[in-house]
């Protein structure tokens, strides 16, 4: 049984396909990660597992229910964390539970007692009469977990939730979702444009760009596919000491790009005396070396051709732009 | 069924919880009204002749009125404010159905829309307008009956606005010439044949008229007519309301 099952789920907003023929699936009780810039797709994504948007296409089961047809039991068994906070700001943090509380069917006997025990996951127990509003960005975060988990959703959707916050808070809200995760076997889905995050939190993780799936794996094999590691040389005479450096059988690729040599090798830390060595030989003199063990941002620039970092900046700003462009719906 | 009634109460007591938290709402909503009274109703007193009393007394079930029209739209308009904070998204992905959120969120406006016109006419009251306080429960309908129906008005206009920018239209374009001629402030059997004649397909007479035929005992229209077209008027407004809250994807 698959917590997540898609078949060719697909959403255009006019001329623009959000989401193209995607096809998930994710275990129980995984975390399971999709990664890509900003508009590409993933908070759409989202937004149909979660019933809040409808699929122009193709078909979407989130435990084992279609997200269409049965979307009321689909909401029943799912928490989610906004990418933008959903608090109400004029209420309290234990009215804000309460509300979600008595929404989703839980008795009332029974609320004070979760309430209780999510406030406390979170931190926030001696805050818990406060209004909303006097929270930090941190805090809100906090509690909209807390009441993403209320309930006992069995899969879980986090929707960049450690965007704009600063590091400490960041890793403080990771550790409370892999303890989750560990403890009640919910299944994580998160979108994250983060890629150290990704990294470290996730099972497996889906590469999305331009609102396609381009590859799912874990990220170990994902790095490992890009065939080694980097190391990048500056020298006096680039183009005779790529010259020599091509000729070494370890050495799988080499590359001349602005004023730097990039060869492809396995195992760099072992290679890089050799690389001195050689060009010692040749009387070059190497001015700087830098060895690049594969990361996520890499994959990504392998299967796209584009960095994921260099897209964030202007990304926001274009997703923007193009949602205006969208209209209403 | 039990959790749908369980959602309409928390999203009702969720307006009540916001409407007594924010003072400076419910001194604002009420202080427009208080001047019209004060300055409009006492300045004009010794110059006007109504039929059936003094001009502050006619003008005072005009005054309750617009206080529920206003209270009443913009509690429904604050759909937008849910939908620009984030809070709608939260209510919309919940196991409830929207109908649900649409008839808390209705109740909990007019709620708070007959709390302050009860307010305005304790004012009133103490000012020294005469009202007939047995007809006090009918009235109390009457003004549910207002209420509920600008409330969902409110609902159905936010639906279709994308952001706040749209809420100075609604107040130009419909909230302030729904007032004016209602026969608010001037008797409408006297006036011009074409202000009469819009004025009658202003919803919001026949509530000036039903309330002053119940505060006041005397009105042009029978109260049959008054809760015959709000009725209708209620109908088509929650309708709309239902309809396009279900067509919102967030």
């Amino acid at each position: 049984m698959y917590a997540i099952e898609t078949e060719n789920l697909t959403k255009k907003f006019d001329s623009l396909t959000a989401v193209d023929h995607i096809n998930l699936k994710v275990n129980e009780g995984e975390i399971f990660g999709l990664l890509g810039p900003n508009g590409a797709g993933k908070t759409t994504a989202i937004s149909i597992l979660t019933t809040m948007k409808k699929p122009s296409s193709g078909k979407a089961f989130v435990n084992e229910k279609n997200v269409v047809d049965e979307a009321d039991s689909v909401r029943k068994n799912i928490g989610i964390v906004f990418q933008d906070f959903s608090l109400d700001e004029e209420l309290t943090a234990y009215e804000n539970l309460d509300m979600h509380a008595a929404m989703y069917g839980i008795p009332r006997e029974k609320r004070k007692e979760r309430i209780e025990e999510v406030i406390e996951i979170v931190e926030l127990k001696d805050r818990l009469h406060d209004l909303v509003k006097t929270f930090s960005g941190g805090m809100r975060r906090r509690l909209e977990i807390a009441r993403g988990i209320l309930h006992m959703p069995k899969v879980l959707f986090l929707d960049e939730p450690t965007i704009g916050l600063d590091p400490q808070t960041r890793k403080h809200i990771w550790e409370y979702i892999k303890s989750l995760q560990k403890k009640n076997k919910t299944t994580i889905i998160l979108t994250t444009h983060y890629m150290d995050e990704a990294d470290e939190m996730c099972g497996r993780i889906a590469i999305m760009d331009y609102g396609k799936i381009i590859a799912v794996d874990t990220s170990e094999n994902l790095k490992n596919s890009l065939g080694g590691d980097v190391i990048i040389l500056e020298s006096e005479n680039n183009e005779e000491l790529e010259k020599e450096l091509s000729k070494l059988k370890w050495v799988e690729k080499t590359e001349l790009r602005n004023g730097r040599i990039y060869l492809q090798v396995k195992v760099g830390e072992k290679r890089i005396p050799q690389i001195m060595k050689c060009a010692k030989e040749r009387e070059i003199e190497i001015e700087s070396v830098n060895l690049h063990k594969p990361t996520l941002d890499d994959v990504f620039l392998h299967y796209t051709g584009r960095r994921i970092r260099e897209e964030t900046a202007s990304g926001k700003e274009s997703m923007r732009i193009r949602r205006k462009a969208w209209g209403r719906k | 069924m039990n959790n749908e009634l369980t959602a309409v109460y928390f999203i009702w007591k969720r307006e009540l919880i916001r409407f007594f938290r924010s003072k400076s709402r419910v001194i604002g909503s009420l202080g427009m009204p208080f001047f019209l009274l004060a300055v409009l109703g006492s300045g004009l007193n010794n110059v006007m002749e109504v039929s059936g009393g003094n001009y502050m007394d006619f003008i005072t079930p005009g005054i309750i009125a617009m206080v529920l029209l206003f209270g009443s739209l913009l509690s429904g308009i604050t759909v937008i404010m849910d939908r620009q904070f984030g809070f709608l998204k939260e209510t919309l992905v919940a196991p409830v159905s929207r109908l649900s959120i649409v008839v808390g969120k209705s109740l909990g406006g007019a709620t708070t829309a007959i709390i302050q016109g009860i307010l305005i006419l304790g004012i009133a009251m103490a000012m020294g307008v005469a009202v007939d306080l047995t007809s006090i429960p009918v009235l109390l309908i009457l003004m549910l009956l207002v209420s509920l129906s600008f409330v969902t008005l409110g609902v159905a206009l936010a639906s279709l606005m994308e952001d706040m920018h749209g809420f100075q239209l609604v107040m130009n374009f419909i909230v302030m010439p729904m007032f004016f001629l209602s026969g608010a402030l001037f008797p409408i059997d006297t006036a011009p044949e074409i202000v009469r004649y819009i004025s009658y397909i202003d919803p919001l007479t026949y509530a000036v008229e039903g309330m002053r035929y119940l505060l006041l005992d005397y009105s042009y229209l029978p109260l049959s007519i008054v809760f015959g077209v709000l009725g209708g008027f209620f109908i088509i407004t929650t309708s709309l309301a239902v309809y396009l809250f279900n067509g919102i994807e967030s």
